[in-house]
C-alpha cells in the first residue's frame, strides 16, 4: 500500500460556503450608507472595532497563552497617539492611525521583554500595571488635556470630509476595514507555518519546543503585532469619539473586561470564537442595558454559566458537535478526487 | 576517529535529595542504535530530558554531533537534529494526527508545502495511524497517543532519534510490526536510543544495551553478555515483576 490515493486539503465545504457567505455579507456591510441609519451605523462601528479587539485578545490569550489584562495600554496609547499626532504633527487623522500602530509596536518591545520575565497570573497583573503607568503617564501631559483630557480640534475634524455624513460614513468604513484586516491578518497567520508553530504552542508548550519552535520569539512577535494592531483599534475608537480622556482611554473594563467576555463566551482559541462572542455580546447589551446594574449582573451569569457547561464557548459546543471549521486552517487528508468520490477519510 | 552522534560526560542531576544521574557518561556512535533498561525511577526519562534540553544538568556536558550543547535549548537542539518520543505522551490536543504531524515537519524538519505533507502521510502509514489522521489528537486511546508520539519523531526527520517506552501494551502483531519499522528506520542510518521494559523488542533492534540504577551507568557492553550479568539479572527480574 502507498499514500499515493490520498490528498491533503485545506478548505471544507462548510468553509468555502462560509467564505463565499462572509464575502456577500462584507458587501452588504460596506453598502450599509444605503440601507442603515445613522444610530445604526455607530453601532455597528462600534460592533467592529469589539470585534477586532476580540480577535486580536484571541491570539493573545487563546493562541500564545498571553492572559494580559492589559491592553487597554495600547487602545489608550493609540487614541493618544492620534491626539498627538494630529494636534502636533500636523497629520491627517488617517495616517496618524496607521502611525499609531507603528509607535506601539515600537513600545511593546520594551514593555515585552519586561512583562516576559513574569509567569501566569503574574503576567497578567505585570501587564494591568504597565496600563496604570500608562494611564498615569498621560495624565502629566497637559498639552493632551492632563487628567481631564481634550477634544479633537474643529479644524483637524473638519480637515478630514467635507461633511458629518462623510465623516461618518468614513469612520463607519475604517472600523469595518480594521476589522476585515485584522480578521485576515489573525487569519493568515495562523494559516501559516508560524501559525501552526503558535497552535502547537497553545497546545503543549513541552512538546512545542522538543520540536523545534522557538516559543519566547513567537511569543514575542505575537505580542508586538498585537500591541499594534490594538492601539491602531484605539485610535480609531477615539476618532469616532472625537473626545479623549486618560480614564476613558485606559479603561480596563470597557478595552478589556468586555473584550474577555466576548472571548470566553465566544469560544476562546478559535477564530470563530471572538466573532459569535460579539455579536452575543451586543445582542445581550442592545436588549439589557436598559435595565442598569441587572445588565452587568446578566453578563456576568452568562460568563460564568458558559465557563462552567462549556469551557469552550458556544463556538466549542457548534465545532464538537458537527465538526465544523468555518475558517480553512486545518488540514484534512481525503481519498485523492475522483469526480464522484469526495468522501473523508472516516475512522472506523 | 569514528565520529560521534552523542556523548555524555559525567552528567549529574538532582531533584532534592533523589539523585537521578550520576557521574552518567557513555557515547554513541553515528548510526548505532542503543537500548537503555532501568527499573521504574532509575532516571532513564531525566536523561533523555537532560540530552534534549528539557532538563539543564546540574554539572556535565553533552555534545551532539561534536558539538557542545550543554547550554543549547530544547529547541535549536531539536533543529540541530534530534527528536524524541515523550513516555508520558504530549499530543498537540486541539490539532488533527496529521497536523500533529505536520508540525514536527515542517518545525524541527523545516520541511514545506506538498513535501512535508507527502512526508507526513507515509510516516502516518508506517505507524499505522493513517486511519485517525483527521481526529483531534484529544480524542485519541494512550496507545495511539504512543504511536502519534513516534510519529512525530520520526516525522522530525531525525538525525538522533530518542524512544521512551514505546512498545508496552502493544499486541505480539503490533509489536513486531513496531520492531520492524525501528529497524528501517535504523538501516536508513538514523541513530538510535531506546528506553525499553520490553526487553525482548529492545534485544531484536539495538547494536549496544546500557544499564541504568539510581542515576548510575551499572553495566554496558554487547545486549545478549550484558543481560547476563548478575547485577542486570537482578534488576531485570525486578522489571519482569513491575511490567
Ligand atoms: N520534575 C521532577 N521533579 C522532581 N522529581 C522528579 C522530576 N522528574 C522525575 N522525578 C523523579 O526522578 C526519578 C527518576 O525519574 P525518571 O522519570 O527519570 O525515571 P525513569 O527511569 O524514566 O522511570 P520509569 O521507568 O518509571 O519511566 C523518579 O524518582 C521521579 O519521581
Ligand atoms: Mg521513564
Amino acid at each position: 500500500m502507498s499514500t499515493d490515493h490520498l490528498q491533503v486539503k485545506r478548505g471544507s465545504r462548510a468553509s468555502f460556503v462560509a467564505t463565499i457567505i462572509g464575502l456577500i455579507v462584507l458587501a452588504v456591510l460596506i453598502a450599509a450608507p444605503l440601507w442603515a441609519g445613522r444610530a445604526d451605523m455607530r453601532l455597528m462601528g462600534e460592533l467592529f472595532l469589539y470585534l477586532s479587539l476580540a480577535c486580536l485578545w484571541n491570539l493573545m490569550a487563546g493562541y500564545a497563552g498571553l492572559v494580559s489584562v492589559g491592553q487597554q495600554a495600547y487602545v489608550g496609547f493609540g487614541g493618544y497617539m492620534l491626539f498627538a499626532l494630529t494636534i502636533f504633527a500636523g497629520v491627517h487623522p488617517v495616517v496618524a492611525v496607521l502611525g499609531a500602530g507603528v509607535l506601539a509596536a515600537l513600545i511593546a518591545v520594551p514593555v515585552a521583554a519586561l512583562v516576559f520575565r513574569l509567569r501566569g497570573a503574574y503576567f497578567a497583573i505585570g501587564t494591568w500595571v504597565v496600563a496604570e503607568v500608562f494611564r498615569l503617564s498621560f495624565a502629566q501631559v497637559s498639552s493632551l488635556g492632563g487628567g481631564s483630557g481634550t477634544s479633537l480640534p474643529v479644524s483637524i475634524v473638519k480637515s478630514m470630509t467635507s461633511g458629518r455624513q462623510a465623516r461618518e460614513w468614513l469612520s463607519y468604513w475604517l472600523a469595518l476595514g480594521l476589522a476585515v484586516a485584522v480578521i485576515a491578518a489573525v487569519f493568515l497567520f495562523l494559516r501559516s507555518r508560524r501559525g501552526l508553530a503558535l497552535s502547537a504552542i497553545r497546545d503543549n508548550e513541552l512538546a512545542a519546543a522538543s520540536l523545534g519552535i522557538n516559543i519566547w520569539r513567537t511569543k514575542f512577535v505575537v505580542y508586538v503585532v498585537t500591541a499594534a494592531l490594538t492601539a491602531m483599534v484605539g485610535a480609531l475608537i477615539f476618532l469616532q469619539k472625537l473626545r479623549i480622556s486618560p480614564d476613558a482611554a485606559f479603561s480596563v473594563n470597557d478595552w478589556t473586561a468586555f473584550v474577555i467576555f466576548i472571548v470566553v463566551i465566544g469560544g476562546i482559541g478559535s477564530l470563530e470564537g471572538p466573532i459569535i462572542g460579539t455579536l452575543v455580546f451586543f445582542a445581550l447589551r442592545e436588549t439589557l442595558s436598559d435595565m442598569g446594574t441587572i445588565y452587568l449582573i446578566a453578563l456576568g451569569l452568562v460568563a460564568i454559566i458558559i465557563m462552567l457547561k462549556a469551557p469552550q464557548g458556544l463556538w466549542g459546543i457548534v465545532r464538537k458537535r458537527w465538526d465544523l471549521q468555518l475558517f480553512p486552517l486545518g488540514y484534512r487528508v481525503q481519498q485523492s478526487a475522483t469526480p464522484d468520490n469526495h468522501q473523508q477519510l472516516h475512522d472506523k | 576517529m569514528v565520529s560521534e552522534a552523542l556523548r555524555l560526560e559525567n552528567l549529574n542531576k538532582a531533584f532534592g535529595a533523589v539523585t537521578v544521574a550520576d557521574q552518567l557518561s557513555y557515547g554513541l556512535k553515528t548510526g548505532e542504535a542503543l537500548g537503555i533498561i532501568g527499573p521504574n525511577g532509575a532516571g532513564k526519562t531525566t536523561m533523555f530530558d537532560l540530552i534534549t534540553g528539557t532538563q539543564r544538568a546540574d554539572s556535565g556536558r553533552v555534545l551532539f554531533d561534536g558539538r557542545d550543547v550543554t547550554r543549547t535549548g530544547a529547541a535549536e537542539r531539536c533543529r540541530a537534529g534530534m527528536a524524541r518520543s515523550f513516555q508520558v505522551p504530549q499530543p498537540f490536543a486541539g490539532l488533527t494526527v496529521f497536523e500533529n504531524a505536520m508540525v514536527a515537519a515542517t518545525q524541527a524538519a523545516n520541511m514545506r508545502g506538498t513535501a512535508a505533507e507527502r512526508h507526513c502521510l507515509q510516516i502516518l502509514e508506517q505507524t499505522q495511524l493513517l486511519n485517525k489522521a483527521n481526529v483531534q489528537a484529544g480524542g485519541l486511546t494512550l496507545l495511539e497517543r504512543k504511536r502519534l508520539e513516534l510519529t512525530r519523531a520520526l516525522c522530525a526527520r531525525p538525525k538522533l532519534l530518542l524512544l521512551d517506552e514505546i512498545a508496552g501494551g502493544l499486541t505480539e502483531a503490533e509489536c513486531v510490526s513496531l520492531i520492524d519499522t525501528i529497524k528501517n528506520i535504523h538501516q536508513s542510518g538514523v541513530s538510535i536510543i531506546w528506553i525499553e521494559h520490553v526487553v525482548h523488542a529492545l534485544l531484536a533492534v539495538v547494536d549496544r544495551l546500557v544499564v541504568i540504577n539510581f542515576g548510575a551507568k551499572i553495566a554496558e557492553g554487547n545486549p545478549t553478555d550484558t543481560m547476563q550479568l548478575p547485577e542486570v539479572q537482578e534488576i531485570y527480574l525486578g522489571i519482569a515483576v513491575d511490567a
